[in-house]
């Protein structure tokens, strides 16, 4: 008996040998699928990761202009952070959330979203106010550049864990689904074959036991004939009834 | 998992202070009645304050993108790497005194251990 490996626990029966053919039909359809969206989703996630590297490195960069334009500004007004810390009230400078969707998993996407107007008009205002504003561009600009680094990230962070679920799906499906199914089915089919063979042997059984009965009926009925000194002579219809059916017109038969 | 970034628009800092003064003026800060959007460190500043502050951030609804300067993501790292939710995302920046180290960032260090370096 094929009880190597994990099988289902059910009755077998044709029935269930169908059931369970189409159970791994669907099971390899799925996997397939999965295979795929997987591909699609590594695609994806290679160029979201060549990506991120690219703009960490740009990210590096910009915010050190950033920070030389924040001295320039400290040279030209002196220390204005505190005001600037005490003057923020409202943010303008937002983001925005959109999605995108990549065979099946939603990947948001932010995108800068900026409000006119703002908490610093006085700031710089004695001095230096050139170089505040043009501090303020560039951090803008910066932020601009962090923002797109973010949306890059959580892609990545999202597209790390769904391809790590597919994965798992994928495998849970080739490694334990799928077997489980083939093991059920070969255990069908041999308890089947197991079933015919008994049945094959019931039969001849019963045959063997019917032939042995006949046979002493008929030697019952020769010793009865025997005794009550007779020729048993009723050979003769049972030879008729084993005539060649084809040899004779029967008129019934319309063609 | 995807579905809670609808609201979420505001950027959030924890830096030191001429960074959180360059974002600030960009026009990021956003202060209502009891919380405010940014963290001051400085040299003085507890590390529990800036876990606090991380925790913080990280939980609050509205707040699409936490970005934190490299020097001090450090002083808190093992609350970094355990970081993984995709929002708020979190950004490490880099600051005026210290320049960008991509071998120290948690995402980075993940790209690299993804490309099997």
């Amino acid at each position: 008996m094929s009880g190597t490996g994990a099988r289902e626990n059910i009755f077998a029966t044709r029935m269930a040998l169908t059931n369970t053919k189409l159970r791994l039909k669907g099971a390899q359809t799925g996997h397939s699928l999965l295979a795929k969206k997987r591909d699609a989703l590594t695609t994806r996630f290679r160029a979201i990761l060549r990506k991120v590297d690219e703009a960490k490195r740009k990210m590096g960069r910009v915010m050190q202009l950033a920070s030389f334009s924040m001295a320039e500004v400290t040279y030209a007004t002196g220390d204005i952070s505190y005001l600037v810390q005490e003057q923020a009230k409202q943010a303008t400078f937002r983001v925005k959330t959109k999605q995108e969707n990549v065979s099946g998993v939603v990947l948001p996407t932010f995108e800068v979203d900026r409000v006119p107007g703002s908490d610093f008009n006085l700031t710089g205002l004695g001095r230096g106010g050139q170089q505040v504003l043009k501090a303020k561009e560039v951090y803008a600009k910066a932020i601009e550049t962090l923002v797109e680094l973010a949306s890059l990230q959580t892609a990545f962070t999202i597209l790390d864990e769904v391809i790590r679920a597919t994965n798992r799906r994928v495998n849970a499906i080739e490694h334990v689904v799928m077997p489980r199914l083939e093991n059920t089915i070969k255990y069908i089919i041999s308890e089947l074959d197991e079933m015919d063979r008994e049945e094959f042997f019931r039969l001849k059984k019963v045959q063997g036991k019917k032939k042995r009965d006949n046979a002493a009926a008929e030697a019952q009925r020769l010793a009865d004939a025997a005794e009550r000194g007779e020729e048993p002579q009723e050979d003769e219809p049972e030879a008729e009834a084993t005539e060649d059916l084809l040899s004779s017109k029967d008129n019934d038969v319309i063609f | 998992m995807t579905t809670s970034f609808k609201n979420r628009n505001l950027l959030a800092v924890i830096g030191d202070e001429d960074s959180i003064t360059g974002l600030l003026l960009a026009g990021i800060g956003h202060i209502n009645e009891h919380q405010k959007n940014f963290l001051v460190v400085d040299s003085k500043t507890q590390v529990s304050t800036i876990e606090a502050a991380f925790q913080e951030f990280t939980e609050r609804k509205d707040i699409a993108i936490l970005l934190i300067n490299q020097h001090i993501a450090e002083k808190i790292r093992p609350t970094v790497d355990k970081y993984s939710q995709a929002f708020p995302s979190l950004l490490e920046i880099p600051s005026k005194d210290h320049p960008y180290d991509p071998s120290k960032d948690s995402i980075l260090k993940r790209v690299q251990k993804l490309f099997g370096e």
